[in-house]
């Protein structure tokens, strides 16, 4: 849900990383982080545990520029891919606008893939919204490494939908920016229509 | 989608002006609103030193956890939140099931008077929200974002 403020002439959307567990969904974060402006991003916050592994999420605030004198700004936000974190995704699904879906491409993690959208679609119907009808990217992440399965089977078993994919590599910033201009693009789209209602 | 969260000018400064004067009765370092999806409405005070982005996304997360454990125990909510630190404190509490007023205080005050006043405001921030919400519901084509074009939206990404 985002928000709009007349008076400081602001507009704020959220937009959430998910997928399983070690798909790649802080190192997207930390890489966009690295690389923008400091004039163009707040300060990265990672709620992990001690080895690393994010326990409630990751956030994000990026300021993209202006679109009709209205300062554009994105909160992004990773939810923890481990199962039993489950009720902390939910809630961090709350008020989302875009979703990203970061897949691993490994074959052994294409079980893990599919119970993960699975869960996502579960989630935001909990939070009242539909898989099939929010801005919604697919990155398929680990493109580098030799056990990646092709793309066309990723699109087959997960991109049902047919919406923006983009291949990457996060730690190398492959397709990093490319999945992140995508969900911004829709949710801004979104917005047009929601104007239009 | 949900429905966007509009601000109009009028009740932000409505807002803005209670968020100041909670600050001046209270006698504390830092007041601010927030909605519950992380966004920051406003923050009055001592502001210049305080990440307030992050403090809204935080204070959300955190008021979202505490909501998930108030069900498991039967609870709809814990709509006040108290931290106690060695030389700041925090007061949260949550106002119309939608926002968040969050108070940082030292011991240049007291508790009881922080929770007095913050009572009296909650009221009055209840009835802004409330004419917040009927304006959005009656102005819902009045979106800024209704008139823009893709290529408005393309510009944005253009480096």
């Amino acid at each position: 849900m985002s928000f709009i403020n007349y008076s400081s002439r602001e507009i704020n959307c959220k937009i959430v990383y998910y997928g399983p567990g070690l798909c790649g969904k802080t190192t997207n974060l930390h890489y966009i982080h690295k690389k923008v402006g400091p004039n163009m991003k707040g300060k990265l916050i990672s709620l992990s545990t001690e080895t690393e592994r994010t326990l409630f999420f990751d956030f994000l605030p990026l300021s993209l520029g202006e679109i009709r004198g209205f300062r554009t700004r994105f909160h992004l936000y990773t939810v923890p891919g481990q199962v039993f974190y489950d009720a902390s995704r939910k809630l961090i699904l709350k008020g989302v606008d875009g979703v990203v879906f970061v897949a691993d491409s490994q074959l052994e993690r294409m079980e893990a893939n599919i119970e993960s959208l699975d869960n996502l679609r579960v989630n935001l119907a909990e939070q009242g919204y539909d898989l099939d009808r929010i801005p919604f990217v697919i990155q398929y992440n680990k493109r580098d490494l030799p056990n990646a399965v092709p793309v066309e089977e990723l699109r087959r078993e997960l991109n049902y939908r047919n919406v923006p994919e983009w291949n990457a590599i996060a730690p190398q910033g492959v397709g990093v920016f490319d999945t992140l201009k995508s969900v911004a693009r829709l949710v801004l789209r979104e917005l047009k229509k929601g104007g239009n209602r | 989608m949900a429905n966007s969260l509009v601000m109009y000018e009028e009740e932000f400064s409505r807002i803005h002006a209670l968020c100041e004067r909670l600050i001046r009765e209270t006698h504390s370092k830092v007041v601010f609103l927030v909605d519950k999806n992380g966004q920051l409405i406003t923050a009055a005070g001592q502001t210049q030193h305080v990440d307030t982005t992050s403090l809204a996304s935080l204070t959300a997360g955190n008021v979202a956890a505490m909501g998930g454990l108030a069900k498991l125990i039967g609870e709809s909510e814990f709509p006040h939140q108290f931290h106690e630190g060695t030389n700041e404190s925090l007061y949260m509490t949550v106002i119309g099931g939608r926002v968040v007023l969050v108070v940082i205080f030292d011991n240049r005050t007291s508790l009881g008077l922080v929770r007095l006043r913050i009572k009296k405001a909650s009221d009055e921030m209840m009835r802004i929200l409330e004419s917040v919400a009927m304006r959005a519901e009656y102005s819902g084509a009045a979106s800024p974002f209704a008139e823009i074009s893709d290529a408005d939206i393309e510009n944005l990404f253009s480096e």
